[in-house]
């Protein structure tokens, strides 16, 4: 196990290093950066501003070579946890983004919960009930949960939910608890408000699962040792969930490798058509007006934090089952 | 008790065993797939629809009218009733009248039962070019008067036909997945092939990328790059790296199912036999690999078109993606993108909508029923 997780770390290395390199590629891609639109804002405005410029360009070696670039702002997230400003918002990036990165995982955490919550079950019924009125309904649902884009699936809900059931749409919580403190009230109010994202998102990823739930399981139902274990007199329920489902269970928790930064993408653009206080709308924003520092750790901190839990999920994995640790 | 009847001539001349090519094996295993089938014509359909674009437009896409903003989808009628009172057979649709609702400050439609606009088969409408190279000026359906306008889907904020844009944007929205999809073949098999076919180091440098690139959230980095995309740039341009950009997550898959591919078969009999014959390596693959599992690769392909359709589809109801002018379908759902717009006028999210779930269903069962049929042998 010990040797198992060294290597899982040691190859997590490169893949973050890579994810970085990537992220500072992409933000630098616009032509011209931030400061040029700040130089052109402040001539405008007839302010005489060259030192501040200098000393930001200076602090961040805007105009040098992309390599130096890219270490100055690497030593900074190193040394110091300094992820540079926000130029538009004029803050430090960290004051920014926790808060947003939290509900974003919390988000995305539910979410898996709630996929596995619904897909399970549903996926164990359509196989022992196969080709029954319910299989045939969940299948139905499986194939248009997987084809309805899941922001379609936010405006569509949004919509329903206002039109038919009056409810505010938008948001984690009502307007008017907005700046209120954390009570009972505003933690209900969050709930009634906060299963919309999450249905929205786990939606697809629930279709795959009961999918592939089914077909696994419809590949055990039919062993000889099941038939066994019914010659014995075992009840039906007790037998399904002791056997055949817990060897249908490892592909099912081995999911949870890709499904988590394709819950993490979901959440981001839901996010930004309900207008939630997560990263979504926080990084819209900042590619479109290049806040280049402020999108660029987002993405960094999104990804590093999606493959340090795909890490975990593959821990997991291997504290399940001993053929992957010895592999 | 069967005594033969000596009239009925027997069949003596026993026909040698029919037998079928693989590709009339899959075929015929495929069209048994009833789902799968029905799936193909429809996508073979909304194909057809983007290649003929225009002549199936009942109006201009592109023409504005300050009249009919937000004008509600009319419905088509079959008869009307003439002055005497007698019924008489003519396709139709009621014109509407506009109110102005001084006090919400927006603009109400009445279907009015008196204004009739005959619609017809083969009308004329505006001019366009037939597969942009021959000029005609005849439309499928429309009203028979050019200087008509209806809104079979209803028009949008600026007053254009929803419907003609939808079918114009087909071509767009179909036409990247095509093109993305192409794109990821051409990555895929080659770093696939790589991959599987001579293993080594190739094989652990190119499964450490896939790895990487599948570990990480796409949409973040998506929306990075595309945003990266210039404004001013010309449309054909972004459309390309829109494209590629899209056809970024399609190669990966189908590169790990070729490797796996190569795996199996670099050690079956016939690759051996085929290389003491002294075939090189690349006639081995081109010759013996490929086909062998062409199929499975067809069968991928399908089922990762919709996934590139449903991508071009987000990052462009970002704003990020492609660009109006550019019609596609993710530019025209941007136009629902708020919750106020979609109450006043639900056919703009509904209409879209409903086009890209309909042609990503066809295109997940297709790829379903190809997948199974490229195992012809397979029970």
């Amino acid at each position: 196990m010990m040797g198992f997780l060294m290597r899982r770390i040691f190859y997590m290395i490169p893949t973050i290093f890579l994810v970085s390199i990537c992220t500072f590629i992409i933000i630098q891609l616009p032509p011209g950066d931030y400061l040029d639109s700040l130089a052109a804002e402040m001539g405008e405005a007839g302010v005489e501003s060259t030192a501040v410029l200098d000393s930001l360009r200076e602090q961040y070696g805007l105009g040098q070579p992309m390599y130096v670039q890219y270490f100055k702002w690497m030593k900074g997230i190193l040394l110091h946890g300094d992820f540079g400003i926000s130029f538009e918002k004029n803050r430090p990036v960290t004051d920014l983004i926790w808060n947003r990165l939290g509900w974003t995982f919390g988000i995305s955490i539910m979410t898996l919960l709630f996929i596995w919550l619904t897909a399970l079950p549903i996926g164990i019924y359509s196989a022992v009930r196969k080709y029954s009125m319910g299989d045939y309904i969940a299948t139905f649902f499986g194939f248009i949960g997987l084809a309805i884009p899941n922001f379609l699936l936010a405006l569509l809900m949004m919509y329903v939910a206002f039109k038919y059931f009056g409810q505010s749409v938008g948001g984690l919580v009502s307007p008017e608890y907005l700046e209120e403190p954390w009570t009972w009230d505003k933690y209900v109010d969050l709930l009634k408000h906060i299963w919309m994202p999450i249905v929205v998102v786990g939606t697809s990823g629930a279709a795959a699962l009961i999918r592939i739930m089914r077909a696994n399981l419809l590949d055990e139902l039919y062993r000889p040792y099941v038939v066994t274990a019914r010659a014995k007199g075992m009840s039906e329920f007790q037998l399904l969930l002791k056997y055949p489902v817990r060897v249908a269970l490892n592909p099912f928790v081995s999911t949870i490798g890709w499904i988590l930064p394709t819950l993490v993408s979901g959440e981001i653009i839901v996010a930004v058509v309900m207008n939630l206080p997560t990263t979504g709308p926080l990084l819209l924003r900042a590619l479109l007006v290049q806040d280049m520092y402020l999108a660029g750790s987002l993405i960094l901190i999104v990804s590093m934090l999606t493959v340090i839990g795909t890490l975990i999920s593959d821990l997991l994995l291997a504290w399940i089952d001993p053929r992957i640790r010895y592999q | 008790m069967t005594a033969i009847d000596p009239d009925i001539p027997l069949d003596i001349t026993e026909a040698s065993p029919i037998t079928l090519g693989p590709w009339a094996l899959v075929w015929r295993k495929f069209k048994r797939h009833r789902l799968a089938y029905f799936s193909g014509i429809v996508v073979l359909f909304i194909y057809a629809v983007a290649i003929f674009g225009e002549f199936l437009t009942p109006a201009d896409p592109l023409k504005t009218s300050t009249r009919s903003t937000f004008a509600p989808p009319q419905g088509i009628h079959l008869f009307v009733t003439e002055a005497d009172g007698s019924r008489r057979f003519q396709l139709h649709a009621k014109g509407l009248t506009m109110k102005l609702d001084k006090v919400a400050m927006r603009r109400t439609y009445e279907p009015n039962e008196n204004k009739i606009i005959p619609l017809g088969f083969f009308v004329r409408g505006y001019e366009y070019k037939i597969l942009g190279l021959f000029p005609s000026r005849t439309h499928l359906f429309g009203p028979t008067k050019p200087r008509d306008t209806v809104y079979f889907w209803g028009a949008d904020r600026l007053g254009r036909d929803l419907m003609s844009r939808i079918i114009i944007g087909t071509r767009v929205s179909m036409s990247i997945g095509l093109v993305g999809v192409l794109v990821s073949l051409v990555v895929g098999v080659l770093l696939g092939g790589v991959s599987g076919y001579y293993g080594g180091w190739a094989d652990t440098l190119i499964q450490r990328l896939i790895e990487f690139l599948r570990s990480i959230p796409t949409i973040p980095l998506w929306m990075g790059l595309a945003a990266a995309i210039p404004l001013d740039w010309p449309p054909l341009r972004t459309y390309f790296v829109v494209t590629i950009i899209v056809s970024m997550i399609g190669w990966t898959s189908l590169a790990r199912e070729v490797r796996g591919k190569f795996l199996s078969l670099r050690n079956e009999d016939f690759i051996t036999a085929a290389r003491l014959d002294g075939l090189n390596d690349a006639e081995v693959i081109v010759k013996h690999m490929v086909p062998s599992f062409s199929s499975h690769i067809i069968a991928s392909l399908t089922l990762a078109v919709p996934l590139m359709i449903l991508a071009e589809t987000s990052l462009s109801f970002l704003g990020i993606g492609l660009q109006p002018p550019i019609v596609s379908w993710g530019t025209l759902l941007k136009e629902a993108q708020n919750i106020r717009s979609i109450i006043e006028a639900p056919w703009l999210l509904i209409a879209p909508g409903t086009t890209i779930v309909l042609a990503v269903l066809a295109l997940n069962f297709l790829g379903d029923g190809l997948r199974d049929a490229a195992d012809p042998q397979a029970h």
